[in-house]
């Protein structure tokens, strides 16, 4: 009997995941949004094979060369140069490296500290719940960007100091998410039955509150990798964010921003990079909405 | 009024939370005197300025100095400027409200509008289009539409001043660029809240009644979905702030935002607190006011 088991679990990943592939073929958005996310995270992590350039060689003779289809362009640099003769299509391919890395590194950041404050600021209430939550109330009276840039700039940018930074000061939206959710079900029975035996706090916290918030902290997280992008490209586009040689979709659009009226390419194609990474994480995130959230109303 | 003097009373730990971040971060940003005196400076008059600044007291001894100052709204002097920082703020203030103030009037002659139009044809082409438009408007960043706009209307076509403030020209494309990232969220907010008004019993009597669909929509349905629309925009001031910040910067708008990332750059600390307690101070008040008004619009809600 017990050599059946493994097979029959088999049996039981297989179908699940097929139940998903159904669920996701059902909505054109999802689709859309998954083959977007999973064409950017193929091509972050095969960049150096992809990209024609290295990012930031620099051609003095091939400078502001426009895209190919436009005169003085050719394929060989399909996309254009910028002012150092750099091929834009190369720093957009490197630049997605960055923006995935600091945007799920940094959700994922925030997400566990939220979540951990949301568990047992909900679950223990009292003066934990009272301080936690009047911290959350400070966090959000403060623009997420400006609270971002006041500790970039006194903690110097930077890749590392980016992700930090958009990890603690976004925890705020899980905690509360997490909090709310966590009020409701630790009023539930099995919550209650737990406690009656006489099972422990971290257990209940851990095994059963836990798991019943963790699908709308995906939800809330997936989309929320979508602000965090625009978000580092928004400060490394005021030159906070991510330092030269490195290169992000917001650098390179600031580099293209001071020639607008000559190269319009330059400032055209990362913004353009920046809208559809976005617009696939925001269709994958509603689609997981719509799944993983039987009660949300379309 | 139990309920309003709660909610003020709880205004005060949130504005101490705020200055205590704030000056942990200043604090930990280390020494203001080595960028007021020169590099060459010798030793005694470096510990000199240090001990005439009290930069030489203990951690809580200048936190408790910094309180007090703040409580009378002097956060110190620019180094850059070498003026009241505060002054320098309030200074900036009326641009930067009235970059917020027009964006928020494009906001709403788009969003309402499309958020009507799209509820009263759900799923028809309209539809598709207007919540179409409210994703790509919520996907673009801010300052790239920002800077689109001026490869436009500045480079191309030559019709609005690229940057800088003065006449209405020069608040068109600022006003469009935040105000389009603000609609985005709003049309997809009317949209829903007009959908759920239009499923009450309410309207279908007023339907049965026989009334025009137009008056049916205005005078019912859109009347009742004002709450939380008007709810929403006092709520939005966060992003709306924060947007201010990027778009001052993109087109050379001499508000707040635009002090505050030169500050950041240059270390000027002082200003950068002042500018964190203004924005902070009127996002809470504009909250507070979001949670009256709801109450005020709408009877059946009554705080306890």
């Amino acid at each position: 009997m017990p050599d059946s088991l493994p097979m029959q679990n088999n049996l039981v990943k297989n179908s699940k995941w097929k139940r998903w592939l159904k669920l996701l073929l059902r909505s054109k958005t999802g689709t859309v949004g998954l083959l977007i996310v999973l064409t950017i995270v193929f091509v972050a992590i095969f960049a150096p094979w992809l990209a024609p350039y290295e990012h930031s060689v620099i051609d003095p003779l091939n400078t502001h060369k426009p895209p190919f289809w436009m005169e003085g362009g050719d394929m060989a640099n399909v996309l254009g140069t910028d002012n150092l003769g750099r091929d834009i299509l190369s720093r957009i391919i490197y630049g997605s490296q960055v923006s995935l890395l600091v945007g799920i590194s940094s959700v994922v950041l925030a997400g566990v500290i939220g979540v951990l404050v949301g568990l047992f600021a909900g679950y223990f209430g009292g003066f934990l719940d009272a301080f936690f939550m009047r911290l959350a109330d400070s966090f959000l009276a403060i623009p997420n960007i400006l609270l971002a840039l006041v500790m970039l700039g006194v903690f110097g940018p930077g890749l590392m100091t980016l992700i930090l930074v958009l990890g603690v000061t976004n925890w705020v939206q899980y905690a509360r998410i997490i909090r709310g959710e966590v009020l409701s079900i630790k009023e539930r029975d099995f919550v209650r039955a737990a406690k009656t035996i006489g099972v422990k706090n971290r257990n209940i916290i851990f095994s059963h509150l836990y798991p019943n918030v963790i699908s709308s902290f995906i939800v809330v997280a997936t989309l929320s990798v979508a602000s965090t992008i625009i978000l580092e490209s928004s400060l490394s586009f005021l030159g906070l964010g991510i330092q030269p040689p490195q290169v992000s979709w917001g650098t390179i659009l600031s580099d293209g921003r001071d020639y607008l009226a000559t190269s319009w390419w330059l400032a055209t194609f990362p913004g353009l990079a920046i809208t559809i990474a976005v617009l696939g994480i925001i269709f994958l995130g509603d689609w997981l909405r719509d799944v993983m959230d039987p009660r949300s109303v379309k | 009024m139990n309920y309003f003097i709660k909610r003020v009373l709880e205004i005060i730990p949130v504005l101490f939370i705020i200055s205590f971040i704030v000056f942990v971060l200043v604090f930990v940003a280390g020494d203001p005197v080595a960028l007021l005196l020169p590099e060459d400076a010798p030793e005694e008059a470096v510990e000199t300025l240090r001990t005439s600044l009290g930069l030489d007291d203990p951690f809580y001894v200048q936190y408790g100095r910094y309180v007090v100052n703040m409580l009378q709204g002097d956060f110190g002097d620019s180094f850059r400027y070498g003026q009241d920082a505060m002054s320098l703020v309030l200074e900036r203030l009326p641009a930067t409200l009235e970059l917020a103030i027009a964006s928020i009037l494009v906001a709403i002659m788009i969003a309402i509008p499309l958020g009507i139009w799209s509820s009263t044809k759900k799923n028809s082409s309209i539809d598709l289009v207007a919540t179409g438009a409210a994703v790509l408007g919520k996907a673009m960043p801010n300052f790239w539409l920002g800077i689109m706009l001026i490869l436009l209307f500045s480079v191309t076509l030559d019709m609005l001043p690229v940057s800088g403030r003065g006449s209405f020209s020069h608040l068109i494309l600022p006003a469009i660029t935040l105000g389009t990232g603000i609609a985005a969220e709003m049309t997809r907010l009317i949209r829903s809240s007009m959908l759920e008004t239009l499923s009450q019993d309410y309207i279908r009597t007023a339907k049965s009644k026989g009334l025009r669909t137009g008056i049916v929509v205005y005078k019912h349905a859109f009347r009742n979905t004002l709450v939380p629309v008007v709810t929403i925009i006092a709520l939005q001031t966060s992003t709306l702030i924060g947007g201010t910040l990027i778009t001052e910067t993109v087109f050379a708008w001499p508000g707040i935002g635009q002090l505050l990332i030169q500050a950041v750059n240059t270390r000027d600390m002082a200003i950068v607190q002042a500018c964190v307690m203004v924005i902070a101070f009127f996002v809470i008040v504009m909250n507070l006011i979001a949670d009256l008004l709801y109450q005020v619009l709408d009877p059946r809600i009554r705080y306890k």
